[in-house]
């Protein structure tokens, strides 16, 4: 088996079993990175010196049986996450030179447990983007192609597009990424590969660029459900750093992969049954539905009126929270200055923050700005807090009759680079099954099911109570066996 | 409700982002289109609705205080390492006063 064909899982069972070696991995996977990164352009920062180096210390702490929960195992960092040391970028120009002092608590999670960093990973600006085209390095190319239409090269999604892009080419064996509206899940479909984004509060924010602070949260891509749970069993847990840190015990969430979904209540929600609905989409959905129903679960309609309403919420309060935390670019303390021949201080953070943001940052930051402001704040702020917490009931209500949600990841399978950039609102239709979760804190899931007409792949999601990962583990890992989706990208090492 | 070139001038001010005079037409249009679009939440009925505040799930504490004590300190060279314009102890700005 060549090393980069590993799940996390087989690659940590080969390092147990002496049957390879951390730096053997960590070779062939910047190896794989050298040939296919100039093409793909998943990473931004490649570290391999500092890879080799950790992979070596790793292959010293086994050998001195105090092998951590992933040692020597080598993951990609999603270029949001601070690292102390190696530049962080955010996707942005404004962030240029950055070089975080510090590590974020996700990031240090898995160094206390022993992974190796092979570099930080490409990703909208700022994480806002569906598509990994808004990122100041550039976009990140899906190693997925169409049958019919091989030389369209197509996103990846975002923003997580090269965490979900350098799994899926088999660059890393795992990623960090991030969802505050969808950003782990639709790409990680796009990208035929497993994501979670936790309930809020499970992984620590500290460190983490923040985007919209009540909807950011942190969580792993990789190639199987299962791999998703060990990664996520590291990177969560209680920190006092973050003051929405959630202070519970992480559970096994390996040992749920393995539960029975016999007697569980799926819930299937009506109103995510879109007009106009891809029937590939569709059918996908009712197969995963019937899977389930075919290992013992029940599954059962029910209402979440306030859905449609999800979208529009997302883009009053995203905006806000982004508004005020991107405040702190101001060309004084780190990153982009921009000045021009008598420039006083204003001018220097309106040029700055002209040159600095790029085109989808700006306009999120104004609409933000805009809905914040004196005189619009109740009819459009304070509105969708409390349309939030409508949607939040929905949930609530919801979960007096089930035991786990599933609808489809996204409404299309991957789309070209160059498509869908007229219109920002086409962009953001995208989330459209995601969104929910983040505006309601909850767990969500996404799995690949199946291929589209063009040998694309579908993902369905599993949307769980809060602080259930346990089932959604379960129920998406039920679906992964029954899927069997075991086909590839063209492009891959 | 529609903005017009000058509140879209007024917002670029507030957010402190440069707008060069041919940039405006094209943002006033997309943040039409984006606020056209979101005012559909005016058709929710949210009276007697709490606002949801934090992104805590139905359950949760929303935030969590901590004791007011000093953490850490003794910190300028990593605070200041990263700075475009560094001055001694200080981050340099063009003169404020003069």
């Amino acid at each position: 088996m060549r090393p980069t064909d590993h799940t996390l899982k087989g690659a940590l069972d080969a390092l147990a079993a002496g049957e390879t070696t951390s730096v053997a991995l960590t070779e062939a996977f910047l190896d794989a990175i050298g040939r296919l990164n100039p093409r793909l352009n998943a990473f931004i920062t490649v570290t391999g010196e500092k890879a080799l180096e950790a992979a070596k210390a790793s292959d010293a702490r086994r050998a001195a049986g105090k092998a951590g929960l992933l040692e020597g195992a080598p993951l990609a960092i999603k270029d949001l996450f601070c690292t102390a040391g190696v530049q962080t970028t955010a996707g942005s120009r404004i962030l240029g030179g950055f070089i975080p002092p510090y590590e974020s608590t996700v990031t240090a999670n898995l160094l206390r447990d022993g992974a190796v960093f092979l570099g930080k990973v490409n990703l909208d600006e700022f994480a806002m983007g569906s598509s990994n085209t808004t990122s100041a390095s550039g976009p990140v190319e899906n190693p997925w192609s169409r049958a019919n239409d091989p030389d369209t090269r197509l996103v990846p999604g975002g923003s997580s597009g090269g965490s979900a892009a350098a799994v899926a080419a088999r660059l890393a064996l795992g990623a960090t990424a991030t969802d505050t509206g969808g950003s782990i899940r639709q790409p990680a479909a796009f990208c035929g590969i497993a994501g979670i984004k936790p309930t809020y509060g499970r992984c620590s924010r500290f460190g983490i660029v923040a985007f919209a602070s009540s909807l950011d949260q942190a969580g792993p891509v990789a190639r199987t459900v299962e791999d998703c749970a060990i990664l996520l069993k590291s990177m969560a847990g209680f920190d006092p750093k973050d003051a929405t840190s959630a202070d519970l015990p992480v559970p096994d969430f390996a040992a749920a992969c393995g539960r029975s979904v016999k007697g569980l209540r799926i819930g299937v929600p009506k109103e995510y049954r879109l007009d106009g609905m891809a029937p590939e989409i569709e059918a996908l959905w009712q197969q995963g539905l019937q899977w389930l129903r075919d290992q013992g679960a029940e599954t059962v309609e029910i209402s979440l009126p306030h859905t449609k309403y999800a979208l529009p919420t997302y883009y009053i309060v995203a905006p806000a929270e982004a508004s005020s935390n991107l405040a702190r670019y101001d060309g004084v303390r780190f990153g982009l200055r921009e000045t021009a021949q008598g420039s006083d201080l204003r001018d220097l953070y309106e040029r700055t923050r002209a040159k600095g943001f790029g085109q989808e940052v700006r306009r999120r930051i104004m609409i933000g700005t805009y809905v914040l402001s004196a005189g619009y704040y109740d009819a459009y702020y304070l509105k969708a807090q409390k349309v939030r917490a409508l949607i939040r009931r929905d949930f609530e209500q919801a979960w007096g009759k089930v035991d786990a949600i599933v609808t489809p990841a996204t409404p299309s399978a991957a789309f070209g680079i160059e498509e869908r950039q007229d219109d920002p609102i086409t962009m953001y239709l995208n989330d459209v099954f995601t969104v929910t979760a983040n505006l309601a804190g909850l767990p969500g899931l996404a799995v690949p099911a199946g291929l589209d007409p063009q040998g694309l792949p579908l993902g369905l999601q599993v949307i769980g109570k809060p602080f259930d990962e346990e089932t959604c583990f379960a129920v998406g890992a039920a679906i992964e066996r029954a899927a069997g989706f075991t086909a590839l990208p063209r492009l891959r090492a | 409700m529609s903005l017009d070139t000058a509140t879209v001038k007024r917002i670029a001010s507030l957010a402190r982002i440069r707008l060069e005079e041919e940039e405006v037409g094209r943002m006033q249009a997309e943040l039409n289109g984006i606020l056209g679009w979101i005012e559909q939440l005016q058709a929710v009925d949210t009276d007697g609705v709490e606002p949801m505040a934090g992104g805590a799930p139905e359950g949760q504490p929303a935030m969590r205080m901590r004791d007011d004590k000093v953490t850490d300190g003794d910190l300028h060279d990593a605070v200041l390492a990263n700075a475009p314009d560094r001055m001694g102890a200080y981050f340099g700005v063009p003169k404020v006063v003069e």
